[in-house]
């Protein structure tokens, strides 16, 4: 089964996510900001990340600039998932090494069809 | 809700323009998706909208009635496999067979504008790798209302993000407001025109390639048959039909084979075999 750490501060996305995901058979584990994330991915890399951008103590793009650095942060595949819908910011997080991006507000259907082309299901 | 005799007199008269069948299961979300139209035409509810088109000579509010019940599901790349199908095997082989003359690619039933703006953008990938090929897109469908926003090359954030790679939009749209606005180079690589599938493409040319993608679903069966039988008129001899993923060619397409995604006639499949 493979493993997606889902990175949001609002527990209500984290829920949603975590009932869309694990239809998609994935294990999940959560993180509320950055840093958490971080240390979840030094104790364990997953095999996926979805990734808000605007979170108190480390926001998105800084953990993703980050756990490129680190030993095996280059393996998982990471999908953003934020209400930043600017041609920009979307092209600063792939600058950063996000594979997929996603904006909020979201449905099943297209994190279904995200994680398909990050080549996760 | 609409009463039996208003659900019947609705099923008859879409399918009479459109062929398509108005079922019971589709009845409740069609109230939904007519009170905007009703609302538009001064009416209170979508009874009064269908009284009103009962009685009115010119068939008009019927054509209404049918355009606003047109299905739209539609996304950007459904289906990958026919994607590939159509670069790595379709276009490079019809390109070759045609020299300098353009390829025409036909889309079927197009509804919002999706599926050839995925083959333009496809097209327009093949150009970056160093090809050269000249296609034309024709994108055809029946209700003008669904044209109309295929033809201004704008979606919504849910739609640019059902099925569209984020690469493929940061490279091939811009915001505009809410929306987002296709590039004014790939909305000119699309011409759209109206084509009712219950009647013979024949003012549309020829096509290398037909594309009827997820469309034949909406049909009864028998006319399934018809539309295909109809569409492959206007194939040149060696063209080819494109089904979407998992559809299967209708009963009654005797001269047709089938291969995955792919349909072709008989006669070009022997021919095909000996060469």
């Amino acid at each position: 089964m493979k493993r997606c750490l889902v990175v949001d501060d609002s527990r209500v996305i984290r829920k949603v996510a975590r009932r869309i995901l694990e239809d998609m058979r994935f294990e999940i584990e959560e993180a509320a900001d950055g840093l958490e994330a971080l240390q979840a991915c030094r104790r364990q890399m997953p095999d996926a990340i979805l990734l808000d951008w605007t979170m108190p103590v480390m926001s998105g793009i800084d953990f993703l600039r980050q756990l490129r650095q680190e030993p095996g942060g280059d393996k998982p595949t990471v999908v953003f998932c934020t209400t930043e819908n600017d041609v920009e910011k979307i092209a600063e997080a792939l600058k950063a090494g996000a594979d997929e991006y996603m904006m909020k507000p979201f449905d099943g259907d297209i994190l279904h069809s995200k994680f398909a082309e990050a080549g996760l299901v | 809700m609409l009463s039996e005799a208003e659900f019947a007199l609705v099923a008859r008269e879409v399918r009479s323009r459109s062929g398509a069948v108005f079922s019971r299961e589709v009845a409740g979300p069609a109230v939904i998706r007519l009170t905007p139209l009703a609302r538009r035409e001064g009416f209170a509810t979508v009874n009064e909208l269908i009284a009103a088109a009962r009685i009115r000579p010119d068939g008009a509010l019927w054509n209404s009635i049918t355009e606003a019940l047109a299905q739209s599901e539609t996304r950007f790349f459904r289906d990958k496999s026919l994607y590939k199908t159509l670069r790595d095997d379709l276009l490079p082989a019809a390109i070759r067979k045609r020299g300098h003359e353009r390829v025409r690619v036909l889309c079927a039933g197009c509804s919002t504008g999706q599926e050839p703006y995925s083959l333009a953008m496809l097209i327009e990938e093949m150009r970056e790798d160093g090809l050269n090929p000249a296609i034309e897109i024709v994108g055809a469908d029946f209700a003008e209302k669904l044209l109309d926003k295929a033809r201004s090359g704008l979606y919504t954030q849910f739609e640019i993000q059902r099925g569209l790679p984020i690469r493929k939009l940061i490279g091939h749209f811009e915001k505009s407001g809410d929306l987002w606005r296709i590039s004014d180079r790939l909305r000119a690589a699309v011409r759209f025109e109206t084509h009712n599938l219950m009647k013979h493409p024949s003012g549309l040319g020829q096509f290398d390639v037909i594309i009827l993608s997820h469309v034949l679903n909406v049909f009864a069966p028998e006319t399934r048959a018809e539309i295909v039988n109809r569409l492959t008129d206007a194939l040149t001899p060696d063209g080819v039909l494109m089904l979407g993923a998992g559809e299967v060619l209708p009963e009654q397409c005797d001269t047709l084979v089938q291969c995955e995604h792919i349909v072709r006639r008989a006669s070009a499949n022997r021919v095909a075999a000996v060469a």
